[in-house]
């Protein structure tokens, strides 16, 4: 994609205003693979990956930076706190580095090495929480650092933060909206913080209140599909509203990979596993549309690169 | 006996125990009596083969059974077995 049609031809002040205006791609050959294509459905890919930081948690991260310090909650003194299982982390450790900010991060022990080295060479200080507690567990361990060290610390909570689902409503939202002419007809994404459904779901109902806004969630508590959550049996994020989204698919771990891996094979895009889980949601509401008869436009998003997740094998194994 | 570490996702299982006790003299043997005793753990935990699943981490001792004898590992009274979903595909 030319950078000159993303971002305009003169140079970026800040690497910060990189992010967004990720591409929409077609995703032609599983429409022609899942006869699709004759049906007159179409299926769309929003590329988060293509943030500068190689996550959609870029969006949110980089709002609800902005919107603490314009409202004066961050300084020299004050960094920021948040609990994340991985690619929010990644996006505050670069935008902090950017914009001259401290950052510390609570994750689960259990996450990638990749994910600790990645955080630390931007400079992020990270505490770690206990895995067998999961994200909730590095959720509460936050919320108490936060208690203890309110000077030092803004928390900026983002399973609560309403800049979370803002930075979706103003950008992705808007970018689907125009890249599909208005035609979208169904929205699909993971649930993690929901900041990615709530938001971009309610911009395209604005726009038009009929186009249908559809959760995927992994089908299990005990899951594989990094970034999502089963809310069912988790701290329900406070920006979640089970009334904005018109539906939820539960996609098993072992769908949501091998999704992955078909995308790398028959498309080029090597994605995260809960990309594939997004893909897999999307390809079951656009077949279903296909068996009833029905045109439709189906946008989804995938949130994040496979490399992520790739470690550095020991040796001999 | 092992004392078997329950990750929060699986504590519906256990009546909400942290870590229970089981025995068994491998890592096999271990997880098919958690299953006994939980009935329903097990398939979380294993595929149709038998396998354990490419996104569950068996630890034992702290060193993930990947890198010893798989299910064939070797426990004895007083080892500790934890088992943690793959955040990321990976170990620790």
């Amino acid at each position: 994609m030319a950078d000159a049609a993303r971002f305009g031809v003169r140079p970026l002040a800040s690497i910060v205003e990189a992010v967004g205006r990720t591409p929409l791609l077609r995703l032609h050959a599983l429409e022609a693979e899942e006869g699709l294509l004759s049906a007159g459905v179409e299926l769309y890919a929003k590329l988060e990956f293509q943030n500068p930081g190689g996550s959609v948690k870029d969006r949110p991260a980089l709002q609800m930076i902005l919107d603490a310090s314009a409202t004066g909650r961050l300084g020299p003194k004050k960094g920021v706190l948040d609990s994340t299982s991985g690619n929010t982390g990644v996006a505050y450790a670069w935008i902090g580095a950017a914009l001259g900010l401290r950052i510390t991060l609570v994750m689960p022990e259990n996450v990638s090495d990749a994910r600790k080295q990645i955080t630390r060479a931007y400079g992020a200080k990270l505490i770690f929480s206990d895995p067998m507690e999961g994200s909730d567990g590095a959720i509460r361990l936050a919320q108490k650092l936060a208690a203890q060290r309110p000077d030092e610390y803004a928390y900026l909570d983002q399973y609560g933060n309403p800049a979370n689902p803002k930075a979706h409503f103003l950008g992705t939202g808007r970018e689907i909206w125009e890249a599909t002419r208005g035609r979208v007809t169904h929205f699909v994404a993971g649930i993690g913080t929901s900041g990615t459904l709530m938001g971009t779901g309610r911009r395209l109902k604005r726009e038009n209140p009929a186009v249908r806004v559809v959760g995927v969630e992994p089908d299990d508590p005990f899951h594989g599909l990094e970034g999502l959550k089963h809310l069912r049996s988790s701290i329900v994020p406070a920006i979640y509203r089970a009334e904005d989204r018109d539906e939820t698919l539960f996609i098993s771990t072992d769908e949501g990979w091998s999704m992955a891996e078909r995308l790398g094979k028959r498309v080029g895009l090597l994605v995260g596993h809960s990309s594939g889980a997004a893909i897999a949601g999307a390809l079951r509401v656009a077949g279903r549309l296909r068996d009833a008869g029905e045109k439709g436009v189906v946008v989804t998003v995938l949130p994040d690169r496979a490399d992520r997740y790739f470690e550095p094998s020991r040796p001999g194994a | 006996m092992v004392k078997v570490r329950i990750p929060a996702s699986l504590r519906s299982f256990t009546k909400n125990q942290e870590v229970v006790e089981v025995a068994g003299s491998t890592v096999g043997e271990v997880l098919a009596a958690l299953e006994q005793s939980y009935p329903g753990i097990g398939p979380r935990l294993l595929d149709e083969k038998g396998g354990v699943r490419r996104y569950v981490n068996v630890f034992c001792n702290d060193e993930d059974i990947r890198f010893l004898e798989q299910l064939s590992t070797k426990v004895q009274d007083g080892d500790r077995i934890s088992l943690v979903p793959a955040i990321a595909g990976g170990a620790r």
